[in-house]
């Protein structure tokens, strides 16, 4: 059964509030004062080009890296401000699944799944053995306790990297570009595997992408950071189908894949002369 | 932001000096002694096994042949003199004072040191690390503290034992080669050190050990750039461990045996 955009979150219930945050490099700013809430049970998905800054905003958002200015609420806390003990606490209210999976070479899948939850809880070990099992079954992996990362397939480690994002049954999931690199069915298993955690568990997920089939898919809120010369605007926001009735020739040409628009890949005639001309 | 206790064992989030570093790895070991579950035994068994007693045959053999060649070579100019009775005591010294902490510490950066500054800058690269501080998992505390304190432990160890079978191996030239009487050799070998011979050797261990496991650490911990990164990380971490693991040693032997 194909999976569909679920009807919009309630207006209440903000748990992730950015307020005109702004990253910028050498002086060029990658974000420009973003301004966006992500609400209890919505499936956030957070979309752009390659270098739109999507990944350094997730960095943001989850801490690991602090902004040029302007904040990032998470659970009604500031975490820009935070003190390092204060924002180890609110990571444990939310799990990563990062780009690759970053899942620990050196252990098995079990142990991975295994370790925040002995780290972070007073679980008696066959509690914590049984839990690696059921996240295991959750995304479709049972029996693969045993098996070392290095022998899964990459959808196969996204899918383990899911379920340890999941370990502590976070309230919220950050999910970095879920479905990249992998084929359309694994796809489809991924994108299914984000919507049963916010169906099923309730959790709410916040998911960089730029694969717009699975945006789709699983969005019921969407926002599309801008590049090139729009770099670090948010280009759109809304529902899917706001987002699909949206006429910005940006937001069309990349919802639609298209070659020819704003979205330049090469420069202009005039640019490129300038170009060729300079010396130096 | 004020100071306090638990600022320092989480300082400088992703970025760290050397100086930090350091302050962390102690901070941290401090809290691990006055609460349950900071230190995991576990991992500090299986360090020790990583980065100490695999790394034994090695420190073993290259100490049995310094050994032998300390034996060898001060055979030909001591029986010159007709002071052969004296190599025991010169091959017993020059392992407890100098070259046993000084070439088992070399074997060890050169086989472990490189080692975990590998592992640590793959789990860089990898964003393994990344992983570990999304998950309120302090990685100074989970990767380095337990390999700090494996090296602490186990340098010692293997520094003693690569000092008894150097000097196995100078017995064996000593017994089998000039026939000298193996008991004339122990006594020898035995009586001429003095205490302190041994524990300023102990003392240059521990302190190598720090220096080394603490560069290695720190290497692998601020790599940056994928692979190519990782191969700077190591070369740097071997070099810069042996560089002032030989620096150490001789203001050490300065402050030991002539300052005092």
């Amino acid at each position: 059964m194909s999976p569909t955009p679920k009807s919009a979150a309630p207006a209440s219930d903000v748990i992730l509030e950015v307020k005109d945050l702004v990253q910028s490099y050498g002086g060029r700013a990658v974000l420009n004062g973003l301004n966006f809430k992500v609400r209890k049970g919505e499936t956030f998905v957070i979309m752009g080009g390659s270098g739109c800054g999507k990944t350094t905003l997730l960095r943001i958002l989850i801490g690991a890296q602090k902004p040029t200015s302007g904040s990032v609420h998470l659970f009604g806390e500031d975490i820009t401000k935070a003190s390092p003990q204060e924002l180890d606490r609110i990571r444990l209210r939310f799990g990563m699944n990062f780009q690759f999976g970053a899942l620990f070479q050196s252990m098995t899948v079990g142990e991975n799944i295994a370790l925040p939850l002995q780290e972070h809880s007073r679980v008696d070990p066959s509690l914590i053995e049984m839990i690696v099992k059921m996240k295991l079954e959750l995304v479709g992996l049972t029996g693969f306790e045993n098996f070392k990362p290095s022998e899964l397939s990459g959808g196969m480690r996204k899918r383990v990297g899911l379920a340890r994002a999941l370990a502590l049954d976070p309230e919220l999931l950050f999910s970095d570009e879920p479905t990249s690199g992998l084929d359309p069915v694994m796809t489809a298993v991924v994108d299914q595997l984000t919507l049963d955690s916010t169906r099923k568990i309730g959790v709410t997920a916040v998911v960089v992408s730029h694969d717009m089939t699975s945006c789709f898919r699983i969005a019921t809120h969407m926002l599309m950071l801008g590049n090139g010369p729009r770099q670090g605007d948010i280009v759109a926001e809304g529902t899917p189908e706001e987002i699909k009735a949206n006429p910005d020739p940006f937001l069309r040409q990349f919802v639609r894949g298209e070659a020819d628009g704003p979205i330049a890949f090469r420069l202009s005639q005039d640019d490129y002369l300038k170009h060729l001309l300079e010396k130096g | 932001m004020k100071f306090s206790f638990e600022n320092l064992l989480n300082a400088g989030g992703s970025k760290q000096t050397y100086g930090l570093l350091n302050l962390r790895i102690f901070a941290w070991i401090l809290y691990g002694c006055t609460r349950r579950g900071i230190l995991i035994p576990s991992q500090i068994l299986s360090q020790i096994i990583r980065i100490g007693v695999q790394a034994i045959p090695m420190a073993s053999l290259v100490s049995l042949s310094v050994g032998f060649i300390l034996a060898m070579q001060s055979s030909t100019e001591l029986g010159k003199m007709g002071a052969n009775s004296f190599i025991p005591d010169l091959v017993s010294l020059s392992l407890m004072r100098e070259l046993g902490p000084l070439l088992v510490a070399i074997i060890v950066v050169g086989r472990s040191g490189s080692a975990v500054a590998a592992e640590l800058g793959t789990m860089k690269v990898n964003e393994e690390i990344e992983a570990l501080r999304v998950m309120a998992i302090d990685p100074i505390r989970y990767l380095v503290v337990p390999r700090f304190i494996a090296l602490m432990i186990m340098l010692p160890c293997m520094t003693v034992l690569g000092t008894c079978v150097g000097l196995a191996g100078g017995w064996m030239v000593c017994t089998l080669d000039m026939g000298m009487p193996s008991s004339f050799y122990i006594m020898r070998a035995m009586q001429r050190p003095e205490l302190w011979d041994l524990y300023s050797g102990i003392i240059k261990t521990a302190v190598f050990a720090h220096i080394l496991i603490t560069i290695a650490c720190f290497q692998g911990l601020n790599v940056e750039g994928g692979a190519e990164g990782v191969g700077r990380a190591t070369t740097s971490a071997v070099v810069y461990s042996i560089l002032w693991i030989i620096i150490a040693d001789a203001v050490l032997t300065g402050l030991f045996f002539f300052a005092v």
